[in-house]
């Protein structure tokens, strides 16, 4: 009991606003499933009725398959060449004091994503870069990259002290030691960087709403075109797969490494 | 561990190597388009998307002299203040309930608040509409109870209520670690000598997490400033922030240069809003050691 002082009705006052605020954060999280079973053709609240025709429509949008389609395949790539590229620098941060590397690294999550859009786009048009799959996995590699180092120094700082050393004492080479040593018992941090990695990448839209292109498109910019010129359920439907996807990814990422230290946000 | 041999273990070579792709990947999709954005801005532009051959400081003189883009400034200053204090207030009281919670408890919790930060921003923003929108749940509730319910959606109220929700988990991760610091004992050793609840709030639990405040309204105003996504969807084209506008110069338009300048002028200020920053939370740390 933290506070064997507080009169009961504060505690009361403070678990009700504590419910309310919560509520507040959740609500439109939650509210995309029972709105993407709704029958009606237009966005209101309560349905007349629960149908699943706007999963269906879903499932024949051939423009929306193809864009998940396309997210999926964008994250599987993304994911494999960030984690190939993450995984050395991250040892190589552990390794040697490179602080201001490590800043430099991570200097695109501080600026606006619109900005590094524009940046983008202006290099990209120059080489025919957007709209095209090399110009996605770019742009998506600037994005999950600070994220994935981030999840992967830490993971490697917190191996237990001492046991490289002994395999280096042992006779174990420079390599043998990262290859055998190091990098399996940082298999979880690796895990918890590529579903990150992943989830990013699946989820990213202010960056590749401007390298992305009319014939390359992915889930998250198909929906906001959808929903900035029409309020139908078939964006609740879109929604409610893309917060599923996210919520497996989450619950995840707390099993390998707990979710406060994948995202950062200090202390734990 | 000494951090002298495990950097011996790796020669100079070997550390330069395996960061090698990284640096190359930051270069390329980083740095180079920052700074040909920066050299755009140093241009005049022309039509579809092309620019002038020489460098110039008229677009500079167009933007800065126009009274529109200053209004854009404003309304993205008096959003993000609006956003950050109402974001704080509504992430303070979570924190702490988190921060207070069973040690069982606290994981979960941390799960539910925090994991919406890893959604999209459009479809944290579509789930607006079907409460905010005209048939929506808000308005129901309102008319049900006898209230004819004002316009909450393509229009300010939407993109506060929008971001403020959008923004909280970041809040309550910056608040979460400042509270690392406020002591349960403390906390009990105020009561005990007599202070009431509220007192003990306000003389130790919210100076010492002081620090996370600062972290989170630096983050929710930083975050706000640069979001477009929501005042889009939110705002139905009624919001105009400094954020869409470099969206629309850039895709609409066509007019990158002035879409260059107003991103630098953006970076200035968050460099400021840092510099600031720095400043306010060395002498907060100051003070309560």
């Amino acid at each position: 009991m933290p506070y064997p002082t507080t009169h009961w009705a504060g505690r009361l006052g403070f678990g009700l606003l504590v419910a309310v605020l919560a509520a507040y954060l959740l609500a439109p999280v939650i509210l995309v499933f029972p709105m993407s079973l709704s029958a009606d053709t237009a966005l209101s609240w309560p349905p007349s009725g629960w149908s699943l025709r706007w999963y269906a429509a879903l499932a024949s949008d051939r423009g929306m398959v193809e864009a998940l389609r396309n997210s999926l395949l964008l994250g599987a790539v993304v994911t494999a060449v960030c984690l190939l590229i993450a995984v050395p620098a991250a040892v190589a941060l552990v390794r040697g004091r490179l602080a201001p590397l490590a800043l430099l690294l991570t200097l695109p999550l501080l600026l606006p994503s619109i900005v590094l859009g524009l940046g983008l786009l202006i290099v990209f048009v120059r080489f025919g870069l957007v709209g095209s799959w090399p110009g996605l996995v770019a742009a998506h590699l600037l994005v999950t990259l600070p994220y994935a180092l981030r999840v992967l120094e830490t993971a490697l700082r917190a191996l237990p002290p001492g046991v490289e050393e002994a395999a280096a004492s042992l006779g174990a080479r420079p390599l043998a030691v990262t290859l055998r040593v190091t990098l399996p018992l940082a298999a979880p941090g690796i895990a918890a960087a590529a579903i990150l990695v992943f989830l990013v990448s699946f989820d990213e839209v202010v960056i590749t709403l401007f390298v992305a292109g009319p014939h390359l498109t992915t889930l998250p910019v198909a929906l906001y075109h959808h929903v900035e010129s029409r309020t139908d359920p078939l964006a609740a439907a879109v929604s409610a797969l893309l917060v599923l996807v996210t919520l497996v990814s989450v619950l995840a990422l707390e099993r390998l490494v707990g979710l406060r230290r994948a995202v950062g946000g200090g202390g734990s | 561990m000494n951090a002298d041999e495990a950097a011996e273990a790796l020669p100079r070579l070997a550390l330069a190597s395996l960061i090698l792709p990284a640096l190359a990947v930051t270069l390329l999709t980083f740095l180079w388009p920052l700074l040909r954005l920066a050299g755009y801005a140093f241009h005049e532009g022309a039509p579809g998307g092309a620019i002038g051959a020489d460098w110039t400081l008229v677009t500079w003189a167009k933007v800065l002299g126009d009274g529109w883009h200053h209004r854009l400034v404003l309304n993205s200053l008096a959003l993000a203040a609006t956003v950050t204090a109402l974001t704080l207030a509504a992430a303070y009281p979570l924190a702490l309930a988190v921060h207070r919670s069973p040690p069982r408890w606290r994981n979960t919790l941390v799960i539910v608040f925090v994991s919406p930060l890893l959604l999209s921003a459009v479809v944290r923003s579509y789930g607006w509409l079907p409460i905010l929108g005209d048939q929506g749940v808000v308005p129901g509730l309102l008319r049900s109870a006898g209230i004819e319910p004002p316009p909450l959606l393509f229009n300010g109220t939407g993109v506060v209520v929008g971001l403020v929700e959008i923004l909280m988990p970041y809040a309550i991760l910056s608040l979460l670690a400042g509270f690392g610091r406020v002591a349960g004992d403390l906390e009990d050793a105020a009561a005990s000598l007599g202070a009431p609840p509220f007192t003990v709030f306000r003389r130790v639990i919210l100076p010492l997490s002081a620090p996370g405040i600062l972290l989170g309204g630096l983050l929710t105003f930083v975050l706000t400033v640069g979001s477009f996504v929501t005042p889009k969807l939110l705002g139905g084209g009624r919001v105009p922030l400094i954020a869409t506008e470099i969206h629309d110069q850039a895709i609409v338009t066509l007019d990158w240069p002035v879409a260059a300048v107003l991103s630098l002028v953006t970076l200035l200020l968050f460099g400021v809003l840092l510099g600031a920053y720095g400043r306010v939370i060395r002498r907060v740390e100051e003070a309560i050691g």
